[in-house]
C-alpha cells in the first residue's frame, strides 16, 4: 500500500510538468515559483529542525560504547569506538559521517538448511556509501550551472568524473554509480520480505524521488538533450533573483526541477534529515568520560533537605531527657 | 547544552554553503545574459536546424567523425538537400563560425562543459582568414 501510494504521488509529480509542457503553460510556476518556495522551505525547515535539536537538553554522556572503555593504562582501549576525549569523539564522528562505520558493522543471521549462520553483511554499507558519495559529487558538479564564472575546482571535479571520456557528452561515472546504488537500495527493500514488511511510505517515497531525479537528469544529458546554456541562464536567474525563462528547456527539464523541488521541500519533515541529525546524535558525538569527569545535571534545583544531624540538633534536649543515645556528643 | 555555539556555527556554515550561488552572484554581479555568438552573414542555415544544433551538435560531430574515419563518408546531405563536406575545421569553422575561441569556447566556457576531445586531432583555423571576415561583418544573433 505504501509502495503504491508513493508510486502514484511520484507518477503525478512526473505527469504534471509533462502535461503542462505539452499544453504550453505554467512554466513560471514550475520553473520559478515552486523552486523558490521549495528552497525557502528547505532552508527554514532545516534550520528549525536543527535549532530544535540544539535546544534539546543532553545533560549526561550517553554514547553507545562499541569497544573497550579507557580505564587502567595497561588495558588497551578503543579510542575511536569508545572515545574518552573530544578528539576521539571527532574521529569517531568523521568515521561515521564520511565512511558510515556503524553501517559497516552491520550483520545478519540466516538459516542455511539446518544451520543458523550469523555473519557480516556489507552490501547495505557499500550501496549507501556509493549512493551518498556520488550524490555529493553530483550536487557539487551542478554548481557549474549556478555560478558564473565556473570555479576551477568544479571543472576539475567534472573532468575527474568523466575520466574515461566515453561518448559525447562524456559519461560521468557518478551518474552510473548513483543509478546502480539507488536501484540496489530500492530492490533491497522489495526483495527481502522481512525488510519489506517494515518499509513505510517515507522509505519508498524518498527512493522514488531520488531515482526520478537521477533518471531525468541522465535522460537530459545522454538522451533527449537539453540546451545547457538555457538551463544555466535559468539557474543564474534564480540564484540572482532576476528570474528569466529562456526558450529551449524541453519537456524533461521541468520534471527534473519539480522532483528536486519536491525533495527539497520534503527534506526537513522526513527521515532525510539524518543529514543534519547524524552530527547531533548524542549516542555518537559525546566522549565517554563519565568515570573521569562528574557531569551534574545543570537544571537540578536546590532540594530542601533536613539531615539527621540537623534533626538531632533540633530535638537535642528532648532526646537527652528521654535518655536516647546521641550521635554527636555536645562538648559543653 | 554547552555545544550550542558549535551547532549554530555548523548550521550557519551549511546555510552559507548552500546559498553560495546567491552570494557569488551578488559578488560577481552575474547577469542572466548568456554568451554572445555572431551568426555568419552569408549563410542562413546550419547543416541542421538551430535548435537541434544547440542541444545535440556533439551527436552530429561524433557521427561525422565515425562516418568519415571508419566508413569514408566524406559528404553529408542536410535535410534541405545541400551537400556539405564533412570537416569540422574546413566546413564548420572556416566557412562560418570562425575559430574555436570565437565560437565553441563561448558556450563551453559559460556552461562549464568539459572540453571535448575534438582538439586532440583537429586544429582551429588561424585568426582572420578569408572566411572569418564575413563572420566579423555579420550582425549579432
Amino acid at each position: 500500500m505504501d509502495l503504491l501510494s508513493s508510486f502514484l504521488i511520484m507518477a503525478a509529480l512526473v505527469a504534471v510538468p509533462l502535461l503542462a509542457g505539452v499544453a504550453g503553460g505554467g512554466q513560471g510556476v514550475l520553473l520559478v515559483g515552486i523552486p523558490y518556495a521549495a528552497f525557502a522551505i528547505f532552508i527554514v525547515g532545516l534550520c528549525w529542525r536543527v535549532v530544535g535539536w540544539a535546544r534539546s537538553p543532553v545533560p549526561f554522556r550517553i554514547p553507545t560504547t562499541c569497544g573497550q572503555q579507557k580505564s587502567l593504562p595497561w588495558i588497551k582501549s578503543a579510542t575511536l569506538d569508545n572515545p574518552s576525549t573530544g578528539t576521539g569523539a571527532v574521529g569517531r564522528m568523521a568515521l561515521e559521517v564520511l565512511l558510515f562505520r556503524s553501517l559497516f558493522r552491520n550483520n545478519r543471521a540466516e538459516m542455511y538448511g539446518q544451520r543458523y549462520v550469523f555473519g557480516d553483511s556489507k552490501w547495505l554499507w557499500l550501496g549507501a556509501l556509493a549512493f551518498h558519495w556520488s550524490l555529493l559529487v553530483i550536487v557539487l558538479r551542478h554548481l557549474r550551472l549556478f555560478v558564473q564564472p565556473v570555479p576551477a575546482c568544479v571543472l576539475a571535479l567534472g573532468k575527474v568524473d568523466s575520466f574515461f571520456q566515453i561518448g559525447a557528452p562524456a559519461l560521468y561515472l557518478s551518474n552510473v554509480i548513483v543509478l546502480c546504488a539507488l536501484m540496489y537500495l530500492m530492490l533491497r527493500r522489495l526483495w527481502d520480505l522481512r525488510l519489506r514488511y517494515i518499509c513505510q511510505f517515507s522509505d519508498y517515497f524518498a527512493l522514488f524521488l531520488l531515482l526520478g531525479i537521477a533518471l531525468s537528469g541522465v535522460l537530459m544529458r545522454y538522451g533527449t538533450r537539453v540546451d545547457v546554456v538555457a538551463v544555466k541562464q535559468l539557474a543564474i536567474g534564480l540564484a540572482t533573483f532576476q528570474p528569466v525563462i529562456p526558450a529551449g528547456l524541453g519537456l524533461v527539464f521541468p520534471v527534473h526541477v519539480l522532483l528536486v523541488s519536491t525533495l527539497a521541500a520534503y527534506f526537513p519533515f522526513s527521515k532525510l534529515m539524518h543529514m543534519g541529525g547524524v552530527f547531533l546524535s548524542p549516542t555518537r558525538n559525546l566522549a565517554n568520560n563519565s568515570r573521569m569527569k562528574r557531569h551534574v545535571n545543570p537544571w537540578n534545583y536546590p532540594v530542601k533537605t533536613h539531615t539527621y544531624a540537623e534533626w538531632e540538633e533540633e530535638f537535642r534536649d528532648k532526646l537527652t531527657m528521654a535518655g536516647i543515645p546521641l550521635d554527636e556528643a555536645k562538648n559543653d | 547544552m554547552g555545544d550550542r555555539p558549535l551547532i549554530y556555527a555548523g548550521l550557519f556554515l551549511f546555510v552559507a554553503l548552500v546559498t553560495l550561488p546567491v552570494w557569488q552572484g551578488i559578488a560577481a554581479q552575474s547577469s542572466t545574459v548568456g554568451p554572445e555568438l555572431k551568426a555568419p552573414a552569408h549563410k542562413k542555415q546550419c547543416v541542421a536546424p538551430r535548435a537541434y544544433m544547440r542541444e545535440a551538435h556533439m551527436e552530429l560531430l561524433m557521427a561525422w567523425r565515425d562516418g568519415k574515419v571508419r566508413k569514408h563518408e566524406r559528404h553529408y546531405t542536410a535535410a534541405d538537400g545541400t551537400v556539405y563536406n564533412v570537416s569540422l575545421t574546413g566546413t564548420c569553422l572556416t566557412q562560418c563560425h570562425g575559430s574555436k575561441e570565437k565560437f565553441c569556447d563561448r558556450c563551453h566556457e559559460y556552461a562549464g562543459v568539459s572540453a571535448p576531445n575534438c582538439w586532440g586531432c583537429h586544429t582551429s583555423p588561424p585568426a582572420e582568414p578569408g572566411g572569418v571576415a564575413a563572420v566579423a561583418a555579420g550582425g549579432m544573433r
